[in-house]
């Protein structure tokens, strides 16, 4: 196998593996086919698992080297330590569990700190949909009807961000992306208008 | 019979056979002074000897794993369709090596063959194995063949366990351990599913305590309601509703105690050929071996602390509708293995088919053994294949 390179990381995972310090221990929560934890281990020398509930995904995953645990995340995390890792990840899939409030809290028990990628529903299109059509907004990022989408639990980055600060979670680093999946200057000045897919850097620890 | 051998098969196998001198000790305190272990091997050792793959197989499994004996045999091995050229345990890439276990009845040292010390045969006396003795015995055979470490050591069910024993009693001779369908230890609930069985042999008047040999019997009623018990375990209620339902044999009730139901023939039929295949002192022993293993009891009971010695990377599988050996069983392994920091993968597959699930080429499951043995051909140099 070739090391991946960075061009072979998803927008949002290329931007997380920078927060990840080299030789650290990963657990990310819904890891697909496991491309970020692969990725972390060829050029960061990480250690860690990643849990799915994709069979095929799983397969895939096991291809790629990446220790992979079939595992429902509704179920929590019961069966892994506090503090048992440096850092939790959770890409593109809080929005899809039924309870974000309280696997964040599980997150931040068993790491020290988290990193969660969103679509954030705060976008201005998704905006702009909702108020010119009527209908709930579909798109690339969104692509499900309402009836059938596993995002069952959609939020902005400002209700995001009121999450953690009830629950005294702090913001380390965060970031958005445009629908190129690209930073730049404006996005910076209104992230919650023109921010597509929300990537935060969480820990309880203090300052 | 095959009338020509399939390509992806190992084609017509040799059984070989190696006498071991030096005494072994056992768990239960005993000696064998020597012992024979039955043993068959398929693909090719590569130069560097790091290339070699150890089956170690269930209950009532034994050597012959893959390929045909001879081209009038009905059914090839108990694993050919996860053994072979291009299959999951590709023999293009692997040397494959599957023995009989000590105890067994297929050619390696057990009730059935001849106590040096006496002369005669074993019977019940010979002594009862453990799955540690078993993992013994297979290191032995390991330095005969010229392995230092195996690039993976894979098992169901029973044999699960000794991979699991393989892992913990030998770390530094395996990099790779594939546990399916196992547990760490029984539950009380299988141990008496055992000793049911055992009863049902054991009361048989023709068992003559296990020395029927010598009164020319062979305890064939007590073997048959073993393994019918056995085999009713080892499938699921939905298997059994699927292949039978309540189908009638004869179309109709004939109000009579004979077997009536699609199901009893079945049940009939499968007991019948397992006693005239396999030796009941064989059976009671391996099933001791099951009751017996628990290797977290060396370690205050402490299953993380005893996988904490482990140093190969796992791969372990369940299936959904096995309750013999749940997947909850499995899933114990699992996050021990990942408390004590460990390297794994799991995935419970989707299947109707009961424990007997892991002898079945289920597509998914085999894609899976398939994507992590490429891994361990990779990781020990033989990626290439041929």
């Amino acid at each position: 196998m070739t090391p991946l390179q960075l061009d072979d990381l998803r927008a949002d995972l290329a931007i997380i593996q920078r927060w990840i310090e080299p030789g650290s221990q990963v657990l990310d929560l819904g890891c697909g086919e496991g491309m970020l934890l692969r990725y972390l281990r060829e050029h960061k020398q990480v250690r860690g698992y990643g849990l799915e509930i994709n069979q095929e995904r799983i397969t895939t995953a096991i291809a790629q080297g990446v220790n992979v645990i079939e595992q429902d995340l509704n179920k929590g995390l019961v069966n892994y330590n506090d503090g048992s890792f440096d850092t939790v990840v959770m890409a593109q899939a809080i929005q899809a569990v039924q309870r974000p409030d309280q696997l964040l809290d599980e997150m931040l028990r068993v790491g020290q700190e988290a990193i969660i990628t969103f679509p954030n529903f705060g976008y201005w299109r998704t905006r702009v949909y909702l108020a010119l059509k009527g209908e709930m907004p579909m798109s690339e990022t969104l692509p499900h009807s309402w009836y059938n989408t596993p995002n069952i639990h959609l939020c902005t980055v400002t209700d995001f961000e009121k999450l953690c600060a009830d629950k005294n979670i702090r913001i380390l680093n965060k970031t958005v992306l445009d629908d190129s999946h690209q930073e730049h200057w404006a996005i910076r000045l209104w992230p919650a208008l023109l921010g597509e897919m929300a990537i935060y850097h969480l820990t309880r620890r203090p300052l | 019979m095959p009338d020509v051998i399939p390509e992806d098969s190992v084609g017509l196998v040799t059984e070989q056979t190696h006498r071991f001198t030096e005494p072994l000790q056992l768990r239960s305190g005993r000696v064998l002074p020597e012992y024979t272990l039955m043993y068959e091997t398929y693909g090719t050792l590569n130069a560097d000897c790091s290339n070699a793959v150890l089956i170690c197989h269930a209950l009532s499994g034994d050597h012959h794993a893959a390929g045909y004996h001879q081209m009038s045999d009905k059914k090839p091995g108990w694993w050919d369709n996860a053994i072979g050229p291009g299959k999951p345990i590709d023999t293009n890439r692997f040397f494959v090596v599957s023995l009989n276990n000590l105890g067994g009845c297929s050619g390696s040292s057990g009730p059935t063959s001849d106590n040096p010390e006496t002369g005669k045969q074993y019977g019940p006396d010979f002594p009862i194995v453990a799955v540690r003795d078993w993992v013994n015995s297979q290191a032995r055979l390991a330095d005969v063949l010229g392995i230092d470490t195996w690039a993976a050591v894979v098992g169901g069910s029973l044999g699960g366990m000794q991979v699991l024993r393989w892992s913990i009693q030998f770390p530094q001779r395996l990099k790779h351990a594939v546990v399916i369908a196992s547990a760490p230890k029984l539950s009380a609930q299988n141990i008496a599913f055992n000793e049911v069985a055992r009863q049902a042999i054991a009361k048989d008047p023709d068992f003559h305590n296990g020395h029927y040999a010598e009164h020319g019997t062979i305890p064939k009623a007590g073997l048959m309601q073993a393994r019918m018990l056995g085999h009713l375990t080892y499938l699921s209620d939905d298997a059994m509703r699927q292949k039978f339902g309540r189908e009638l044999r004869e179309g109709k009730l004939n109000y009579s105690f004979a077997p009536e139901f699609q199901v009893e023939s079945y049940l009939h039929y499968q007991g019948e050929k397992f006693s005239t295949r396999f030796d009941a002192n064989t059976y009671m022993l391996m099933t001791k071996a099951l009751d017996y293993f628990d290797p977290a009891a060396d370690y205050d009971s402490d299953l993380v602390k005893c996988l904490g010695q482990t140093e190969c990377e796992f791969l372990v599988l369940s299936f959904t509708t096995d309750w013999r050996f749940a997947p909850e069983r499995s899933e114990e392994i699992v996050q021990a293995l990942v408390k004590a920091g460990k390297p794994v993968s799991y995935a419970c597959i989707e299947s109707d088919s009961g424990h007997d699930a892991f002898l079945l080429p289920i597509a998914r499951y085999h894609q899976m053994l398939r994507a992590y043995m490429n891994r361990v051909a990779t990781d020990s140099g033989n990626g290439g294949g041929k």
